[in-house]
């Protein structure tokens, strides 16, 4: 996987090579970092990964873009959002920053949405979106980098 | 290390122009020459700040076009990108070709071309800097802000209107530069009540898109005054650039600025200074927050504590601390490239008491240009000659 790469595929219990994982990078001095990097902030090497989509994760700030780029929803909420990785992981906050999805999205599909309702502090889950913004719509190369990846939608 | 002296500088007109890249940056730079009494064949060194002229309107090579433009061969040239910081990085870049011996007369020119595109277009260039997985969100660099302000107001329970303030200030001096983009003041219910960008920042939190150019003339401070009189050339005592995460939500805390703290600590070393000795700021307020969390970060006030400077009036321009006297980025305007060089254009007014209207009482002054959302920067302190 490359660095700019954020999703995979896995293989679950049923074998099902499909599932979207959520990759972040595992170093050999136990940190954890989204995206991934060449090093960790401390400089030791990368271990291994670690897949974040079926972890929740909390709200620590929000905004809600009216003025977007070419191939982005609009309006597009966005959010700050810091993954609960359990009382073995001592490392710095995982942290990403990801499109709200709404929570009427009952299928569990990301949709885009301009109604969304989230605030500082709300527990969120990863939900996967095959285009999070038209690739090739701003300026970007489509090809240089992938546009899956993972919403965040509030829990009840 | 020679000590490096500014002996000449120009700004051009700020805001929607109908010259092109090319003949913004011959502007200042003729001008900036014509303000230190030299020509362009006795530079040394030319160095174009620019962050975009290739996306923007598909002309590269803007130096070596400067430096024909100008006369100024066989003059060394370089075009520094640093995004929004490339006038700082610009700035460094000179100070650098001075202090090491490398030139005995450095000109650095800073321009972009940026309003025929687009509100979109130009939104999307930018943002162009960011990290795939930032990028594929349709993050912005509005975005950043309005993530970061948030977090702001709740962590320091500081009023929405503080936000609102710091552009009502620096429009209010902004009617005093006649280079700025606005020359007009705002009240605050107009600032408040103006669309929402990126909730909680509305229309007038944010700079505008702008075409522009600025210039500065550099030499050792030995032979300044062979160029200039003495009382009008400043010294450029400290400068320090530094860099912060390219994914902005990895930072530890997201409302401090790692590299406007790390550039100013070596900024203000070099220049044996502390803090409160800077008389004036040039800040880079491309959004209202930046002025509050560069404000703390270059250790002017205490963490949580620059929205109480803005209420108590510190930096109105007849304050303790002003800052912004320009207009800032919000008022004067924001060619990417250019502003770094423009902020220093300003306080190089200031110390050497060329400000005019904008004038102030100032010795030491202080301008940080930040790249991105703090993910570069250069801090820059100047003094008066005398």
């Amino acid at each position: 996987m490359s660095d700019h790469e954020t999703t995979d595929t896995a293989t679950d219990d049923s074998g099902d090579s499909t599932r979207p994982t959520f990759e972040a990078a595992e170093y050999a001095d136990g940190t954890v970092t989204y995206p991934a990097h060449t090093v960790s902030p401390n400089g030791a090497e990368r271990v291994d990964t670690v897949d974040l989509s079926d972890r929740a994760a909390r709200v620590v700030t929000w905004t809600t873009s009216t003025a977007t780029p070419p191939g982005v929803r609009e309006p597009n909420t966005l959010a700050i959002v810091e993954f609960e990785m359990g009382d073995d992981y001592d490392g710095p906050p995982v942290r990403a920053l990801g499109q709200v999805a709404s929570r009427e999205d009952a299928h569990g599909d990301a949709v885009a949405d301009g109604d969304v309702d989230v605030a500082i502090g709300d527990r969120v889950e990863p939900v996967y979106a095959d285009d999070l913004r038209e690739p090739g719509a701003g300026i970007r190369e489509p090809e240089s980098q992938e546009w899956d990846g993972f919403r965040f939608r509030p829990l009840a | 290390m020679e000590r490096v002296a500014i002996i000449g500088a120009s700004m051009t007109q700020f805001g929607q122009r109908d010259a092109w890249v090319r003949e913004l940056l011959a502007e200042a730079g003729a001008a900036a020459l014509d303000d230190a009494g030299i020509d362009g064949d006795d530079l040394d060194h030319l160095y174009v700040s620019n962050m975009a002229s290739g996306e923007f309107e598909g002309q590269t090579g803007v130096p070596n076009a400067l430096a024909h433009d100008l006369a100024a061969t066989p003059a060394y040239t370089a075009r520094i990108d640093q995004t929004s910081s490339s006038g700082g990085a610009g700035v460094y870049a000179a100070w650098q070709s001075i202090a090491s011996g490398a030139s005995d007369l450095t000109m650095l020119v800073g321009g972009e071309k940026m309003t025929h595109r687009t509100t979109a277009e130009a939104t999307d260039v930018i943002a162009s800097l960011t990290h795939p997985v930032e990028y594929k969100h349709g993050v912005t660099l509005p975005s950043f802000a309005g993530l970061t302000a948030r977090l702001y107001l709740d962590e320091y329970d500081a009023p929405r209107e503080s936000l609102g303030k710091v552009a009502v200030k620096n429009h209010k001096n902004g009617v005093d530069n006649p280079h700025a983009q606005f020359q007009k003041e705002v009240d605050l219910d107009t600032v408040l009540d103006s669309p929402v960008v990126a909730d909680p920042l509305r229309l007038y939190d944010f700079c505008p898109i702008t075409d522009g150019s600025a210039a500065l003339v550099f030499c050792p401070e030995s032979v300044a005054a062979e160029y200039v009189p003495e009382d009008q050339y400043a010294v450029v005592s400290g400068i320090g650039g530094a860099t912060d995460t390219h994914v902005v939500h990895e930072r530890a805390d997201p409302t401090t600025m790692g590299g406007v703290a790390d550039s100013s600590d070596i900024a203000y070393e070099m220049a044996g200074i502390a803090p409160d000795d800077v008389d004036v700021a040039e800040l880079h307020d491309m959004f209202t927050i930046l002025e509050f969390l560069q404000s703390e970060d270059l250790g002017f006030f205490e963490k949580g504590e620059g929205w109480k400077a803005v209420e108590e009036g510190v930096t109105d321009r007849d304050g303790d601390l002003p800052i912004n006297t320009s207009g800032g980025l919000k008022s004067k305007g924001h060619p990417l490239g250019a502003s770094g060089v423009a902020q220093v254009y300003e306080i190089y007014q200031q110390v050497t008491g060329n400000a005019g209207p904008r004038q102030v009482d100032a010795d030491t002054g202080l301008a940080c240009n930040v790249g991105g959302f703090g993910n570069c920067v250069t801090t820059t302190v100047l003094e008066a000659s005398q």
